[in-house]
């Protein structure tokens, strides 16, 4: 590895802080400090999460009665399989995978549409139009007339209502066009047209597969905030077969809500309201689950094309 | 994150081009045909969901019914604006939108800068990496499932903050339902969701700052603080700048769905916001009063863009860089 054989100063200089020639003791005791800070942000955000998964794989007693802090206390999953007899969670569960996958490729095709001839130098009409993206950053017609438009439009109950409104965030396009600045060089631009490739051959052959980084950066975004939204959702859909699991999340998570004409038998039933409370740390653990796994798959990604998105351009 | 494209430019840039011949306008409109044939579904999406409910914002100066439509319905003028800013809710809505976001902005601005900070001077790889991944985690969890982490984990009986305190002889506090708790929770549960992320753009901008400054500083026999005073701190400054204006904008129309999640009947003292009100008015009561709850919804997007325009306008006068 080549980081092996760099030497100690080329290697600190890599990391942003260049060894010092000798450090003093007021040096040593920032750092250790620092470490230690650094340390205790790490608990502070880590905790609660562990908690809740040691709660979700506990006997409901011990979690009831405060066995467990730490470690779960007398193995158990049966929150788990509940979980799975739940029809709604079960729904909401796919219901989100749908909206996620749709949502993302949509929004995404639509961010790069716009942000590549934003892209371009010399293209007539570029300021106008960016200003038209960036003003509606700042200011918005707000939630009622939004919800008349999508009632004007007959979206009201159907998957559209969920994934056409917020197909695009300006954000998201200016991140996108910043990277198409960076690492498209204009140069390309006209030997390709030389070489008679037009605008939407460039795009496709050239652009597109010079950014995998910016697409895949886009898609995790999109995918993400769909799978985690659910106010959309709340005006716009009142069939319950299409809600998301962020919706069902709230009725059971926050709203206390259990249903219990969906539990399949009795027996279910009497071990349902025992697992209640237990219930709730499963559910938590299984909806922050999906985004958590592919965000270390992008995160290479995503870190590269954010640092190219605000530093160039 | 593209922050500096956000960053207004000083007009020399690319004057170093040379000046090519002037083509007219309608010469380089169909040379470029394919780019706008590219821009086209965006600027429809963008006509449709952004642009037509700006339009369709001017029921709020109508009185809105379905039978006539947006466009039928009777003016009434400034009548539903005078009816808010007279309703004995005003007040207390303002005072809670404003109390709530300024805390939230002032609280959830350093911790990342905090952290950047303590990545950056850290040398050890591991540590780094793994604080890292750690702390942008909670980024990626929906805001139901914080708010029902926070359910859980402050729940009167069974939930962990109230075991704890218990040891201690305190409690139990009904966290969720006692309105002088309501803020902090919002506050802090947001500082710990957006800590991480928020970090990765002050590092950026950290990374970019040349080693040499900071081997000449070590020469000159500066200590580890003061080179961050003087040489990390101005680096973060333009990124700070900007990101605080642009949470200032947002100040009026960000957390909304939180807040919605947190609240309760007996927090809403302290935790109806315009943003919820304007909800309320429009889909959770018996009969929606969709002009009014428009009237409310524009004020509000209003005094957002008063504050945006004021903030930049501060920033351009006194930190010497802006948004526009």
């Amino acid at each position: 590895m080549a980081v092996a054989t760099a030497t100690p100063s080329a290697q600190a200089a890599a990391a942003g802080t260049p060894a010092p020639v000798r450090e003093t003791r007021s040096d040593r005791i920032v750092m250790i400090c620092n470490y230690t800070a650094l340390g205790l942000f790490t608990l502070a955000v880590l905790y609660p999460l562990v908690y809740v998964l040691s709660a979700s794989f506990s006997d409901p007693k011990n979690v009831v009665s405060g066995k467990v802090w730490l470690w779960p206390v007398g193995l158990s999953t049966d929150a788990y399989k509940a979980i799975f007899d739940y029809d709604s969670i079960v729904s909401g569960f796919s219901n989100s995978v749908v909206y996620a996958i749709g949502g993302a490729l949509l929004a995404t095709a639509l961010t790069l549409l716009a942000a590549y001839p934003l892209s371009r130098k010399g293209l007539p009409g570029k300021g106008v139009i960016m200003a038209l993206f960036v003003f509606t950053m700042m200011f918005s017609g707000g939630l009622i007339p939004t919800y008349l438009v999508v009632d004007r439009l007959g979206l009201m109950n159907s998957r559209w209502a969920i994934i056409l409104p917020g197909a695009l965030a300006v954000w998201n396009m200016i991140i996108t066009r910043t990277f198409f600045q960076a690492t498209i060089p204009e140069e390309l631009v006209e030997a390709a047209k030389v070489d008679g490739c037009a605008d939407f051959g460039f795009f496709w052959r050239i652009v597109l597969p010079l950014s995998k980084p910016i697409i895949a950066v886009n898609l995790l975004f999109y995918a993400v905030a769909q799978w985690n939204s659910w106010f959309s959702a709340l005006i716009y859909l009142t069939n319950e077969h299409l809600f998301p699991l962020q919706l069902v999340l709230r009725q059971i998570l926050i709203q206390n809500n259990f249903d219990p004409s969906q539990v399949r038998d009795t027996a279910e039933l009497i071990r349902m309201t025992e697992l209640q409370q237990q219930l709730k740390f499963s559910l938590i653990v299984i909806a922050t689950i999906p985004p958590l796994l592919i965000y270390p798959f992008v995160q290479k990604h995503f870190v590269k094309g954010a640092m190219v998105g605000s530093l160039k351009g | 994150m593209a922050i500096d494209t956000l960053v207004r430019r000083t007009p020399t840039q690319g004057a170093a081009r040379p000046a090519k011949k002037k083509l007219g306008l309608g010469e380089r409109l169909r040379r470029h045909w394919q780019l706008y044939a590219m821009l086209a579904l965006p600027l429809i999406w963008l006509a449709i969901f952004a642009y037509w409910p700006m339009y369709g914002a001017i029921i709020a100066f109508k009185d809105y019914n379905v039978v006539d439509g947006i466009f039928g319905s009777r003016w009434v003028g400034f009548k539903h604006f005078e009816r808010f800013v007279e309703s004995y809710q005003f007040g207390r809505l303002l005072k809670n939108t404003l109390v709530l976001y300024t805390y939230e902005l002032l609280a959830t601005f350093w911790p990342p800068i905090l952290l950047a900070l303590g990545l950056n001077m850290a040398r050890r790889r591991w540590y780094r990496r793994s604080v890292q991944l750690i702390t942008y985690a909670p980024h990626f969890i929906s805001t139901v499932v914080v708010v029902g982490l926070i359910v859980v984990l402050v729940d009167p009986n069974t939930g962990v903050l109230n075991q704890f305190l218990g040891h201690f002889g305190i409690g139990p506090l009904d966290v969720l339902n006692d309105p002088s708790y309501f803020r902090h929770l919002y506050v802090w549960s947001g500082a710990w969701q957006t800590m991480g992320f928020s970090a990765i753009i002050y590092l950026a901008a950290l990374t970019s700052v040349s080693p040499e400054l900071h081997e000449a500083a070590i020469v000159d026999g500066a200590s580890r603080l003061r080179r961050i005073w003087h040489i990390d701190l101005p680096a973060i400054r333009p990124v700070a700048v900007i990101l605080l204006i642009l949470n200032i904008g947002s100040i009026m129309s960000g957390g909304f769905e939180k807040v919605l999640l947190l609240q309760n009947t007996l927090n809403l003292q302290t935790s109806e916001v315009i943003d919820t009100y304007v909800y309320k008015l429009g889909f959770a009561s018996q009969v929606p009063q969709f002009s009014y709850a428009a009237a409310i919804g524009l004020f509000r997007s209003l005094i957002g863009l008063v504050l945006l325009v004021l903030a930049n306008t501060i920033a351009r006068r006194f930190a010497k860089s802006s948004l526009w």
